[in-house]
């Protein structure tokens, strides 16, 4: 459990940019993760008071605050108009219903941790994401950057035409950490398929055929840890790559 | 730091500090069905109600809840009784010591699913462990409240 | 004897304030001025304290006090709660000068607040010296690493303990001529089977906290199954007299045998018995993980023997047992993996077990629910599953033609007679149940799952024969209602109700007339625990005597305050009365007139003991879905057979079967126990360690078939251990019948599964 001697709602995004600036302080997300480290901070800051809870749709995009939790992700009507059952399948495993709660869309996203459902579900949506001070990145282009000390507050999924979406993940129990994630997209025979859980970051994939995207993940890394070999890993990406591309050529709109 | 919010509808104004959990100061106010099984977020037994959705009082700063409204088994006896005597009816409280949780969650449940099915029902459920009951004796408690509800499976 | 209450499903006496979250467990009941105890943990498995350094610790403000291994007492001790003189050796120091496994304590910090008592527990500076660890139990008999080289180590019973050949213990049973019925069979299989440790995961921490009492007592109140072994212990590893300590026991958030073990209490006790302050512990759940006292991990070497026609003549079983750094539990819960397991089959003409039991620097093993059965019934029936494949017998066959029957003799199980036993009525009506005959071996799902099916048969025993002792209280107060007091500990189980509906059906009355309390040391009839199966057997069979005599009483003092001779007046539970007549006193009446001058007071005491151990059996039987893909096993339905004799109360059994057997399913599927190459554990808390969710229990279907056991209360026998034990081999079965590939280790990890499927295509 983290110990911290300041608690701050900021009372705006820029607000909490400054605060984060200092390396003893940091943002409180939905704080499960957080709790699990022993740091000690100066300042916790609170966004929960900017209304970045809120999943708005305009004409070309889905815009989503950071503080939305992973059960408006997995609930949203918005998302799964748009998107069938890809936001549950790739939420509804995550501990409870009560992480879910409490777990934030921004906390995740920030974290970027390897094993992140979310990170591998956005990553073949062609996001955007808004940072404070560097302004909207391509969420692909934010999935590999180094940690750094700006302030996540959006995130944009666009509406694109005919495209099909699907999720799946591999878990030893259906609510621990995968042992693999897998999310594609397909819009006009174009294939971006993402893959977790095996190393540090999950990676994002291209090809026109399920073959160009198996040759692909092989030369990705695959990590050994408590919940899966090197060997296993490999093996589930091969599984999950056929299995989803499957799905997609099964045509469904959207795919689930 | 100051906290006011409202806790089983009593409005509370405490000095809490920047890392106290929502479930440390629970338990100082009192509210004991409120207990703690872990410290990783997996167990479900510190489920509270913010604003009225089910959370893990472990893994809340007590600050978030400023301005919210807090409820807890203690706030929810009669409906905690008329679930509990279904579990008892199938002895399946067994230990009991993850009822409190289980069962605000349960109550949650009941009031955001109309007519789950089955698998809604263990999904949304998925976050209370119990290492007692092996969990069958805890769904047949809540077909029967349901079905006694009018939210039948 | 009139049934109201025995075979009902009674709801439990404390059910109502369980589900409204009454503040009824150890944690919700300590006294506002209790100091916070914590401890500082070894970092490395094996080392040796070169120095502390406590004095900046102590300045923290609200520090009271830091305690090291000078200020401890220097008398070793078993945190085993087992009857004395224990099995278990005396390995222990409440804080020891070297440490033999990671988390073993260090130092006690006793603080006003938990965060003064953390921010000491940083400011305690130990130089360690670090020595290579034992980590290897297959290594660990004549390794040169001593695991207890200390001189004041003793074990108090002989069971072929060598601390200087790190053996905690050694046995061997022989029974017939087993070259010779080796040479008589057509098929021999010899098989290794390794069980890792397991966490019982108890929700409820090991919690304790202790105060000195108005007459200067020490009372502990703890989450304990064992609260008068939990006196005797603590008497001994704090050096004061055992009537100077009082335990209480409160509600417990489940126990599963974790809290057989002495874990958490010597800690506060210790700080109140130096500061006289109340102290409170309540262990996180990693130190519940890494601290606690898990299953023993075992290997298990089965050579099995058959004649073609699948008649089982022989088997050989060696077990290796992994204490870990201390003895607690090891010699006897290695006795179970042979005598119930080997006991299973009455078509044995000859068996043999051997067993080792060795020290290393893992964490310490315990009690947990199963007790060495678990491993051994998993090594033996899938033993018994191969040699039925190698033979191509159907195993439910193979079974038929060899398990137990009622009547015969048991010779691995201490030669008692099987006195009860509906094992056949339960395998039919598995089979039935489940449609096995439809269902075995496999069948290819539509999706390219594989749905099969595994059988598994079980026993337990009911007590520990000749040295479980029970005793009961219950007394007639004024209006009528009895007190029953207990020593066995409730936890959870439900044993408080159940003994009451025993005592309300022997005495005829509704259960409501009686109060049941239990535990406290000071005022609860001496019990051994709740443990080994014994409660419903061995308690229940002293409420039968208690209340017998306690009828007899009423009946006599009834008779005299009527003026007659007792053996004219008859006691129907109501009233005394003497038929044909209109003399009659009532419960109510003869309750208040024991409250009056001239009479006296109407209870009685007895205590039970049981020369045998009549065993529970069941048939499980496992239904699968396997992705031969990725390797996931999801249980889909589990069909649970059981003969636990007379069930007592129709509801806690069902939920007691079912819960066993989801922690079956939790073992045989996920729970694996990993190390890093220091010895520290890596699965230490419910993220890393992952017990079934109810999403992993799939549905289970109990039914009982209950024999009738003569020795035991109302015909019944025990429950709840049996219900762990056939998850794992029936489960590794239905994987055997649908991929063809034997997985001896458990958990089977969906990528032993799936790699393994990967390795016979390419071959």
């Amino acid at each position: 459990m983290y110990t911290a001697r300041n608690y701050v709602f900021a009372d705006s995004p820029e607000h909490a940019w400054e605060l984060n600036q200092k390396k003893t302080n940091t943002i409180l997300s939905g704080g499960c993760w957080l709790r699990l480290g022993r740091r000690r901070y100066d300042t916790l800051i609170d966004l929960s008071k900017l209304g970045l809870n809120q999943i708005e749709q305009t004409d070309t995009y889905l815009e989503l605050g950071a503080m939305v939790t992973l059960r408006q992700l997995e609930t949203s009507p918005l998302l799964a108009q748009y998107f069938g059952s890809y936001f549950s399948d790739c939420t509804r495993h995550i501990v409870g219903v009560q992480f879910r709660n409490c777990a934030t869309l921004g906390g995740s996203v920030a974290a970027r941790f390897g094993f992140s459902d979310i990170v591998t579900a956005l990553l073949p949506l062609n996001c955007q994401v808004h940072l404070v001070k560097a302004g909207w990145l391509p969420f692909t282009q934010y999935a590999a950057m180094p940690y750094d000390r700006d302030v996540l507050t959006h995130i944009r999924i666009p509406l694109q035409k005919h495209i099909q979406v699907v999720y799946q993940s591999t878990r030893n129990t259906q609510t621990d950490l995968p042992t693999l994630t897998c999310a594609a997209s397909c819009c006009d025979g174009r294939i971006s398929l993402a893959l977790g859980a095996r190393s540090s970051r999950p990676s994002l994939l291209h090809g026109n055929t399920q073959s160009d995207l198996l040759q692909e993940a092989e030369h990705l890394t695959y990590v050994e840890n408590m919940r899966g070999s090197s060997a296993y890993r490999r093996h589930l990406a091969k599984i999950l790559i056929q299995r989803v591309c499957t799905c997609l050529e099964g045509g469904q709109h959207p795919c689930s | 730091m100051q906290l006011t919010l409202t806790l089983n509808g009593v409005r509370c104004t405490d000095e809490v500090q920047a890392d106290t959990t929502l479930f440390t100061y629970l338990r100082e106010k009192g509210c004991l069905s409120v207990k703690c099984g872990c410290e990783t977020s997996n167990c479900g037994l510190c489920t509270v109600w913010l604003d009225e959705k089910p959370v893990l009082s472990c893994s809340v700063p007590a600050l978030r809840a400023d301005g919210k409204k807090v409820t807890t088994l203690e706030g929810l006896q009669d409906e905690a009784a008329e679930f509990g005597a279904y579990l008892a009816d199938e002895g399946a409280e067994q230990c009991g010591y993850c009822s409190p949780g289980f069962i605000m969650n349960v109550l949650a449940m009941s009031r955001e699913l109309t007519h789950p099915t089955e698998q809604e029902i263990q999904e949304y459920l998925a976050g209370n462990l119990c290492r007692c009951s092996g969990y069958q004796g805890q769904l047949r408690a809540i077909r029967k409240f349901l079905a006694a509800k009018g939210g039948c499976v | 004897m009139k049934r109201n209450y025995v075979s009902t499903g009674v709801r439990k006496k404390d059910a109502m304030s369980l589900v409204t979250g009454k503040p009824v467990y150890t944690g919700d009941l300590v006294p506002a001025n209790a100091l916070r105890v914590k401890l500082l943990r070894s970092p490395h498995a094996r080392a040796y304290i070169r120095s502390i350094d406590t004095s900046k610790a102590k300045l923290v403000p609200g520090v009271v006090c830091v305690l090291t291994w000078e200020d401890a007492p220097n008398s070793r001790f078993t945190t085993a709660g087992q009857t004395w003189p224990e099995p278990s050796p005396y390995d222990r120091l409440i804080l020891d000068r070297q440490l033999r496994c990671c988390g073993d304590p260090v130092a006690i910090v006793a603080a006003e607040t938990e965060q003064a008592a953390t921010q000491a527990l940083r400011m305690i500076q130990v130089d360690y010296e670090v020595q290579t660890p034992l980590l290897d139990f297959t290594k660990a008999k004549d390794n040169p690493i001593v695991v207890h080289p200390e001189e004041n180590f003793r074990a108090l019973c002989d069971v072929g303990t060598d601390a200087n050949r790190n053996l905690v213990s050694y046995d061997s049973f022989t029974v017939g001529n087993l070259d010779e019925e080796f040479s008589k069979c057509d098929v021999v299989l010899e098989r290794t089977y390794n069980t890792l440790a397991n966490s019982q995961a108890m929700m409820e921490p090991f919690c304790t906290y202790s105060y000195y009492d108005e007459y200067g007592r020490l009372t502990v109140v703890s989450s304990t199954q064992v609260p008068f072994h939990a006196r005797r212990i603590l008497s001994n590893a704090l050096e004061i007299p055992k009537g100077n300590i009082r335990i209480i026991k409160p509600r417990i958030g489940g126990g599963f045998g974790a809290k057989q073990s002495v874990v958490s209490e010597i800690f506060p006790a210790l700080v109140t018995k130096l500061t006289g302050r109340a102290a409170y512990l309540c262990y996180t759940r990693q130190e519940s993980m890494t601290n606690g006292s898990p299953r023993h991990q075992m290997q298990m070497q089965v050579k099995i023997g058959a004649t073609r026609d699948g008649m089982i003549r022989a088997i050989d079983l060696y077990a290796l047992s992994n204490a870990g750094a201390y003895g607690d539990h090891g010699p006897t819960t290695i006795g179970l993996v042979g005598h119930k397991s080997l006991s299973l089959y009455g078509s044995l003409k000859a068996s043999r077990f051997t067993c080792e039991v060795v020290y290393t620097n893992t964490m310490g093993g315990g009690a947990y629910r199963g007790y060495g059965a678990t491993q051994g019934i998993f090594a033996v029936e899938s033993a018994v599953n191969e040699i039925a494949a190698e033979l191509g017998i159907d195993p439910t066959v193979i079974r038929e033609k060899n398990m137990v029957k009622e009547g015969q003799i048991m010779p691995a199980y201490y030669g008692e007679t099987c006195n009860s036993c509906t094992l056949d009525a339960c395998m039919a009506a598995a089979k039935e149940h489940m449609n096995w005959d439809e269902k075995y071996p496999r069948r290819v799902l539509p999706n390219g799952h594989i749905r099969s099916v595994g059988v598994a048969i079980a026993m337990q025993g009911s007590g520990i024969s000749a040295v479980d002792t029970a005793s009961v209280e219950i007394r007639l107060n004024d209006g009528g209602f009895y007190t029953l007091l207990v020593g066995c500990t409730d936890m959870g189980t439900g044993c408080d109700t159940i003994l009451a509906q025993m005592a309300a059906d022997c005495l005829d009355c509704d259960i409501d007339d009686i109060s049941v309390r239990g535990v406290d040391t000071d005022q609860s009839p001496y019990d051994t625990g709740s443990y080994a199966s014994s409660t419903t057997y061995v308690t229940g069979g002293a409420v039968m005597k208690t209340c017998a005599e306690l009828r007899e009483k009423i009946l006599a003092e009834g008779a005299r305050i009527l003026g007659v001779d007792p053996a004219q007046a008859e006691f129907d539970g109501q009233k005394v009365f003497v038929p044909g007549t209109d003399k009659s006193i009532t419960r109510a009446e003869l309750g208040w007139a024991s409250y009056e001058g001239h009479s006296k007071l109407l209870t009685a005491c007895q205590s039970h003991s049981s020369p045998v151990s009549p065993p529970p059996f069941m048939v499980g039987m496992a239904e699968i879905d396997l992705d031969p893909e990725t390797g996931h096993v999801e249980v889909v339905d589990y069909v649970a057979e059981v003969d636990c004799g007379t069930v007592i109360n129709t509801n806690l059994a069902r939920v007691q079967t079912e819960g066993g057997i989801v922690q079956g399913i939790g073992m045989a599927l996920f729970e694996n126990v990993q190390y890093n190459e220091a010895g520290k554990l890596l699965n230490d808390s419910f993220l890393q360690y992952k017990i079934p969710t109810r999403l992993e229990a799939g549905t289970i279907r109990v039914n009982f078939h209950p024999s009738y056991e003569p020795t035991g209360p109302f015909g019944a026998k025990s429950i709840g251990e049996l219900v762990i034990n056939t998850p794992s081999p029936a489960i590794a079965d239905a994987i055997r019948n649908a991929t063809g590939l034997s997985f001896r280790n458990l958990p089977i990890r969906a990528e032993d599964i799936a790699l393994a499927i990967e390795r016979q295509k390419h071959d």
